[in-house]
């Protein structure tokens, strides 16, 4: 059995097996895992808010989509990965709340994709939206994302 | 005023106050609901950031019910509820005469009256606000959500999350019979409308 890696909010981590990376309880907020299929990397992501803003800290790259999954397909790189290898599954950007307009959660799961896309990175499964918190854990050996919820069942994809 | 975090000593003791008489018109409220005395402890107040939150309250997966209510007119921003779930069990059994062990248990009608409650436990601390500061203070339909801790504090993480990392947080105890309730409550009043409470109690 390997060690689980806590990924906190704004924060990310990458992983080998056979190691697990976990993030708790996403909202809003949204969960990217990256798995580089031939070097058996995995990275996890878990930002807050879809892009920065003018007064950011410049320091909070993890905390916005926008700057994030760029950042962490960087750290991967870094160890050897390779974009043309990477897929990715993602989860979260619930609205906890009804809110009037697009939801926070909607815009971090918009902002998310166009940054895989422009990142050419493959986008293989999603479990987002609704209005119920995830929590989601990363199998580094087989690149499972496992989804748990609080009364709605747990799904893998 | 940018954030909480550059609020001074005497602005907190301000909003400690505020604390301190909406948690006690919410003990009288709940004892009338409850028909039982109702004591409370006095009210922590904390500017700490969501994950130290997530951790008082038994940590990101515990699962609680979270009650919104958004504040209207001359004061813009939100008051979130967090309670846990011995105490959702507790107001089901004592107002629908239900006895329920799990969140999956709540019926519409109970739903509704959890709502209620939501709804007297902010005008307890909005009627607090209203007479210090002479402002005028709307609230919106409470909406509630039964999930994890984390998941229900993504939704002021993100909404304040332009305003820096930490929250207002109030931790309140009320102790009915043999039972201890826990409430946890976030208050996030817009800078703006912080700035105003301030000012109308003449401190700046």
């Amino acid at each position: 059995m390997g060690n689980l890696v806590i990924v906190g909010i704004s924060d990310q981590q990458v992983a080998y097996p056979p190691d697990s990376l976990i993030t708790y309880a996403l909202g809003s907020c949204v969960g990217i895992c990256l798995f580089d299929t031939m070097r058996r990397i995995s990275g996890l992501a878990h930002v807050l808010l879809p892009q920065a803003f003018i007064g950011s800290d410049r320091h909070e790259v993890y905390k916005f989509a926008d700057t994030a999954v760029e950042e962490l397909v960087r750290s991967m790189e870094r160890q050897g990965c390779a974009r043309l290898h990477m897929i990715a599954k993602i989860a979260g950007g619930a609205n906890m709340f009804i809110t009037t307009g697009k939801s926070i959660g909607e815009r971090n799961v918009e902002v998310v994709k166009n940054e895989l896309k422009r990142l050419n990175i493959r986008l293989m499964a999603e479990d987002t939206g609704l209005n119920y918190g995830r929590t989601v854990e990363f199998n580094t050996q087989n690149g499972s994302m496992i989804v748990k919820t609080a009364g709605k069942g747990n799904k893998v994809f | 005023m940018k954030n909480y975090e550059n609020l001074s000593e005497l602005q907190i003791s301000v909003l400690s106050e505020i604390g301190n008489i909406g948690a006690g018109n919410a003990a009288t409220s709940l004892a009338h609901i409850l028909a039982d005395k109702v004591m409370m402890s006095v009210p922590a107040l904390q500017i700490i950031d969501v994950s130290s939150m997530a951790t008082i309250l038994g940590g990101p997966e515990n699962e609680l019910a979270g009650i919104l209510v958004n504040m209207t007119e001359d004061v813009k921003g939100m008051l979130l509820f967090l309670l846990d779930q011995e105490f959702i069990y507790m107001l089901v059994n004592v107002l629908m005469d239900e006895q329920i062990q799990s969140f999956e248990e709540i019926s519409e009608l109970s739903m509704s009256a959890i709502m209620e409650i939501g709804n007297i436990l902010a005008g307890s601390y909005i009627s607090a606000i209203s007479t210090m500061t002479g402002l005028n203070i709307g609230l919106t339909t409470p909406q509630i959500a039964l999930d994890m801790a984390g998941a229900i504090l993504s939704y002021p993480a993100a909404q304040f999350g332009v305003m820096g990392d930490k929250l207002l947080f109030i931790e309140e105890d009320f102790l009915s019979g043999d039972s201890a309730i826990k409430s946890h409550l976030l208050i996030m009043p817009e800078p703006k409308s912080l700035q105003l409470i301030m000012e109308s109690l003449g401190v700046c």
